[in-house]
Formats: C-alpha cells, structure tokens, sequence
C-alpha cells in the first residue's frame, strides 16, 4: 500500500440524500411558486429563454388552484376527460402490474405518479401529431382511445396480439395512431422522431413530433445526436426528459442531475428549456402547447423535463424498497397528479368525491371487462396462440430464401 | 452509351433516383455543398436543392437515426457514412433499429433506408480508412448487404436498394472507385474507360438484389469474391493460367447460393476470397454454405484467402492486401487437393 499523497486527487460519486431506512429529504431542491413562472412569446428566442431551465413552470398550487400566465383555462368537460383518462391509465396498470404477479405475463410496466405527462401531452398535441415513446407513455396510447384489450393482447403476446407475440409486453405500436413502436434500447427514438419531424417539414407536412425519454437516458449518445439534429435544422419536435428521479436504482445525480437540470441540456443546443412541475396536469398541458404552437410555426424544437416521481417500481422486475425509502413517493413535494387535478376540479366546483369515486369504479370496471375479454382470448404461454413459421415473416419485405430453409428447418 | 467511373456511375444512381422520386433524399459529412469527400453526390445540392442533398453534423447516430425516422414517415433516405471505418456510431440505431423496425411492429412501419459507406483498403487509409465491416452487417437479420465491383453493377445495384422496402447497407469498394485496380501494383491501373462495365446507360435501370454474376467462366476451381477483391481474383486467374470461375457475389444477404452451388458442383474446388478479417469472417460463412451445398463434389478443402487478423497495417498495407500471388497460392492448393 503506499501512503496517500497530500495533493491526491479524489473521485466523485454521486449519491442520492436518502437509502433505505432513511427519511426521504428533497430539501435540496428550491421550487417556484405556482404563477410565478412568466409566459414567454411562442417566438421567443432560445437565449432569452435560458431561466427556464433552472425554474419550474406550476400552475396548480397545493389547494387545486391554478394561478399564472400559464393556466391554460381548459374547458371543465376537459379537465374531467383528462381526469378520466389518468383514472383509467391507472386502473389499467393495476390490473396489468397484478396480471404479471399472476404468472399471465412475464413483465409489465407502470407509470404510476407519471400519468400527467403522457396523458396531459396527448390531449395538447393534435390526434395525428406522431409519438417517437418510451415504454412509460401508455397513457398516450389511451388518450388516443386505443383500445385496451389490444393492448392487453400484446402484453399477453396472446393470438390476438397486433405485434404478433415478437414483443416484450408494453412495447406498443400504432401507427394509426401516430404511435412509434416502442423500442426497449434507451434513447434511439429521440433521433427517430427528430427525423420523422424533418421528413414531416420537407414533405410540406403539418403534423409535429414528439419524443419522450426518461433522465437517465439523457446520458445516452442517441439523446445529444437527436438534440444536435433538432437545433442545426430546426425540427419541428418536441424532446420531452421524463425526470421521474429514478433509473431503475440510479438516482438522477448519476445521469448528471446534481450539478445541473435536464431542461439545461437544452442550453449549449440552442434549444428553448422549459421545465415544468410534471405532475401538474395544467402545467404540462400549458408547455406542450407552447411547444406545439412554436413547432407548428417553424420555431423548432422544444426540450421539456417533466419534473416528477417514479411512484412504482421500474418495472415487474425491479424492488424500489432495496435502494430508496419505502415512503419516498409519498413525501414528493409535488404531491399525485391524479390527486391534483382532482382537487382543481372540486375546487372549480366541476367535480365531487363522490363523481370521483364513480369515475374511478367505472375505470375499474373498463379494465375488468377488457381483461376479461383479453383473458379469454389468451395469456402468456398459450400453445399455438402464434403458428412457428410466423417467426419468419416480416424479418424482411419478402422472405429470402435462408428463412424459407431455416423455417422448414423448424418443420414450421 | 456514356463511360464513367464508379463514383460517377453512384452519383448517376442518385440522380436518376431523385428525379424520378421526390421522396429520395440524400445526407450525410460533406454530402452537400462540396458533394462528398469521394464526390459521389456532386452536383446533386445544385441541382435538386439543400432540402434533398444536404451536409450532417460529424454524428453517424444522429444520420442514421434521422434518416430511420424518414424513412418511418415514407421519404426514401440514402445517408453517407463517410467511410465504413466510421459506421460504429451508427450500429446500434442500424441493427437494433433499422433492421427490426418492420419485425416489432409486425409490419405497421417499415425502413426503406440505404446507408452508403466506402470500405476497403489499398488507399494508404490505415485502420480507421480501410476497413471491411460486411460481416458485422450480414450477421444482422432485417438488413439487406451489398457490394457492387463495377460501375455498372454499381449504378443498378443502387439504385435496387433505394427502391428496396428494407434498409440496404451498400458498401462501396472505394479503392476501385476511379478504375479497376487488381492488385497487380506493378503496372498502372488501367481507366475504368478501358473496361467493358464501365459503359452505363444515362436513365435507370436496375440490377437485382440476390443475383451473383459469373464474370469469369471456367473448369478448374471456383473463386467466390466481391467488391475490389473480383479483379484481383481475375488478374489472378490470368496471371496463373488457372481457369478460374470467378463468381461476383453482388449481395451477401440474401445471397445466391443457387449460381455458387451450381458453379462448385462443377468445379469441385472452392477459393472464397475477401479483405476484411478472416475470424467470423463473410468467407466463413460461405465457406459453411459451400460445404454444406457441395460437400461430396467438392475435391479438395475449400481456401480462404482474406486480410488477416489484425488492425490494418498503414506501412505494411501491402503485406495485409489479399494480391494475387496469394489468391494463385490458394488457387494452387485446391488444384493440388
């Protein structure tokens, strides 16, 4: 061993604040208050935009009030479908998440606490904008009123399965929808989608993009090669950074969020931050239609991080209680985006506890039919739910004649 | 019926293509207004536009990743990697993308994609000019590879992958770009207005993806080449007064087992020759087929005469270079088998 040098030098390595056994502590973090974020011009320049990536767009304050420039003054028949809707997200992942303790299926993945984002995007961006996911945007998915049982069969990878059982479950595709296959490889479709937007501009097209990525996946090359795209031909797309906090066990410090924010990537691109409480419905809604409206206008890209809480574990997989406080979710400071728009809604006098308890049993009730139905069409491991020799279609346009041997190989 | 080099014959490819399709679109390092450090997209910025031949940033992720998303939308991408040695970049989003984009959405999206790249040495490139990726592509299932020898072929075989409905790698034997060098480095390398395929029709045509071409008959041993590595196997052949049947594989995935098979049945003698990396080489994949294919015609064990093992050598690029003494060598031993 030799004797440490005076001057050595020392190695950094990120650590969150709190481990299992502690008590959560998100004391580190100065939140605005809600209203106090200024609107700025769809036009305005990324420059000027800058303070944007170090506040935080909230419009929703703690009691269900929505203050400030922000407020995007939704419609009350809108507010309770996007209530709905998150009600129904949720449902949806309760019984897919039991599903899989069940043995129906081999992996599932929530996004509880993270509803907000997908649900609140999808109703801001137009029907036929396309959607480049990750594999937590089903609320994307249902807000677009595909229906649940498809999205059962996938999972299921059942007969009736529209990605013909080749997928892990939850890796969705739709393109009448606008619906991007899901990957399952971190950070590939954010390129994608800034290419999709591109061909969209030099079609003549209307239609934008949108790319959601987690904060981990940040640090992904894909991620700065989408971003450097976007900013030099000034796509049409919005980048959206889901900081749900947590890739899988790594803390948002080891992706590089302890000397800066995600929304300041945006900053050396030249693309405007904006970063918003993201588990406030209005706020979400309000920047995605900032952002679309820019888009749409030929002003470029947008990088949005969403601010928010992996309330549930990574996925099926993954035991959050082995490296974060059991009770983490529950001291976020930003509270359930389920819970808050609610609350907007009483306090708007829109909507009852009892209205809600009726939505969320009807949510219940949606899911149990369609899983139902799903169920008796087939889960996982189901003998002859796909022929073998499917496994050789669409690899190719026409299938050569090596997968024609290895196929009759197979007695397929 | 004009004469034009290689890169001449490309850039022919992708006019022609452009004109006849608004949807074909070409990027990549100094594709655009300067037409390629290799110049196969001269003049095509001028003629169509920055819109549809436009320069990249140095990101081959970003390039490809861009263009799999156009190619999702419905445009028709032809990306340039600048050289092949600089595709690493792009690999994930080509094999873990491109080529199962069509699979995992059971055909709800498509990737009609071609990513050019130049590949090969014999230019005094060193290791990060002069490599043969092939074998990382063909082991990837959902991509299409091919590798044109002459311009000809180059221009047909082109324009088949931009009309493909897969990504097609197209890679190009950059050291035959401007004539048909045949590693015979003694003697000048001949135009390529002095060789027959260089002759190239003006409009479109077009080469089919999977079909060999025999560009050489003969009776005594088969020689299963492509790209540069076709002429040097012809000067070799001439050189040793073997009479070789020189088979230009044109595609590598989805190969035409059919015409080499036919031609080893005969022969009885197989020399595959390539330049890049003999281990889990493109060779040992034929080499596997051939054997399985023709196992009782076959007279003697099957020759590989490849680049060997090593990073390519910048001073000993030579030594590295699969020349004609050594393809006559390995012609010899299957003679003697």
């Amino acid at each position: 061993m030799s004797s440490r040098k005076p001057n050595a030098l020392e190695m950094h390595v990120p650590a969150p604040r709190a481990r299992p056994g502690d008590k959560p502590d998100f004391s580190g973090w100065s939140l605005p208050e809600p209203g106090a974020t200024p609107r700025p011009d769809v036009d305005a320049s990324a420059g000027e935009m800058r303070d944007y990536a170090y506040g935080l767009v909230r419009v929703l304050d703690m009691e269900g009030n929505a203050l400030g420039p922000w407020a995007p003054h939704l419609p009350p028949e809108n507010l309770r479908r996007g209530l709905k809707t998150m009600l129904l997200t949720r449902a949806f992942d309760e019984r897919m998440h039991r599903a899989q303790r069940q043995g129906k299926t081999s992996f599932y993945m929530q996004c509880f606490g993270e509803e907000a984002v997908s649900v609140a995007q999808a109703m801001a961006l137009h029907p036929d904008d396309m959607c480049f996911p990750s594999y937590r945007q089903q609320g994307v998915l249902i807000t677009r009123d595909y229906p649940l049982i498809d999205m059962m069969h996938q999972i299921y990878s059942n007969a009736k399965d529209p990605m013909k059982g080749r997928q892990l479950p939850v890796m969705y595709s739709s393109k009448k929808d606008g619906f991007f296959s899901v990957s399952g490889n971190l950070a590939t479709q954010v390129p994608q989608a800034v290419g999709w937007a591109l061909a969209s501009a030099y079609s003549g097209d209307v239609r934008i993009a949108s790319t959601w990525l987690g904060e981990g996946s940040t640090a992904e090359g894909d991620f700065h090669a989408g971003m450097t795209f976007a900013s030099v031909y000034r796509a049409p797309v919005l980048i959206n950074v889901v900081n749900n906090q947590w890739a899988i066990s790594s803390f948002q410090g080891i992706a590089g969020g302890e000397n800066t924010t995600f929304a300041a990537r945006a900053v050396g691109y030249g693309i405007p931050p904006l970063r918003v409480d993201g588990n406030d419905f209005l706020a979400v809604y309000a920047v995605t239609q900032w952002a679309a409206e820019r888009a749409r206008s030929n002003l470029g890209p947008t990088l949005i991080e969403h601010f928010t809480y992996r309330a549930g574990p990574h996925s099926t997989s993954d035991d959050p209680a082995r490296y974060r406080p059991a009770d983490e979710a529950r001291a976020w400071p930003l509270g359930d985006p389920v819970e808050r728009l609610k609350q907007h809604l009483i306090t708007l006098g829109e909507w009852s506890e009892e209205q809600h308890r009726t939505a969320q049993e009807a949510a219940v009730e949606t899911v149990r039919t369609a899983g139902r139905e799903a169920e008796k069409v087939g889960v996982l491991g189901v003998e002859g739910a796909h022929t073998r020799g499917s496994m050789f279609e669409d690899v190719y346009s026409e299938m050569p004649w090596h997968l024609k041997q290895q196929r009759d190989e197979l007695g397929a | 019926m004009p004469s034009m080099t290689m890169i001449q014959a490309l850039n022919s490819a992708l006019d022609t293509m452009m004109s006849r399709d608004p949807n074909v679109l070409t990027f990549g390092e100094d594709v655009g207004y300067f037409g390629g450090v290799f110049r196969v997209t001269e003049h095509l910025q001028e003629k169509y536009g920055a819109k549809r031949c436009f320069d990249a940033p140095i990101n081959e992720t970003g390039i490809a990743g861009a263009a799999i998303g156009m190619a999702v939308y419905g445009l028709r991408p032809v990306i340039e990697i600048q050289f092949a040695d600089y595709m690493y970049p792009a690999y994930d989003q080509l094999v873990s993308e491109a080529a199962r984009i069509r699979y995992r959405s059971a055909a709800d999206y498509t990737v009609p994609l071609t990513v050019r790249m130049p590949y090969g040495g014999g230019i005094y490139g060193g290791q990060t000019h002069s490599q043969s990726p092939e074998a990382l592509f063909t082991h990837v299932a959902g991509l299409k590879t091919v590798i044109p020898s002459t311009p000809y072929d180059a221009k047909g075989l082109l324009i088949s992958a931009i009309e493909d409905d897969d990504p097609v790698i197209f890679l190009e034997p950059k050291r035959v770009y401007n004539g048909p060098f045949d590693g015979r480095r003694d003697r000048p390398v001949q135009p390529w207005s002095k060789h027959a395929a260089s002759e190239v029709p003006d409009g479109y045509y077009k080469i089919p993806l999977g079909k060999a071409n025999i560009v050489r008959a003969g009776a005594d041993c088969t020689v299963l080449a492509y790209g540069t590595m076709v002429h040097v196997a012809l000067a070799a052949a001439e050189d040793a007064g073997i009479d070789a049947e020189v088979i230009d594989l044109r595609t590598l995935v989805p190969l035409d087992i059919e015409t080499i098979v036919q031609s080893v049945a005969k022969t009885g003698r197989c020399v595959i020759v390539h330049e890049a990396t003999r281990t889990s080489g493109f060779g040992a994949e034929l080499s596997a087929l051939v054997q399985e294919h023709c196992f009782y015609k076959l007279e003697a064990p099957i020759q590989r005469v490849t680049g060997f093992d090593t990073p390519y050598p910048h001073a000993l690029e030579w030594d590295y270079f699969p020349t004609p003494p050594r393809i006559i060598k390995a012609m010899r031993r299957v003679m003697e088998g």
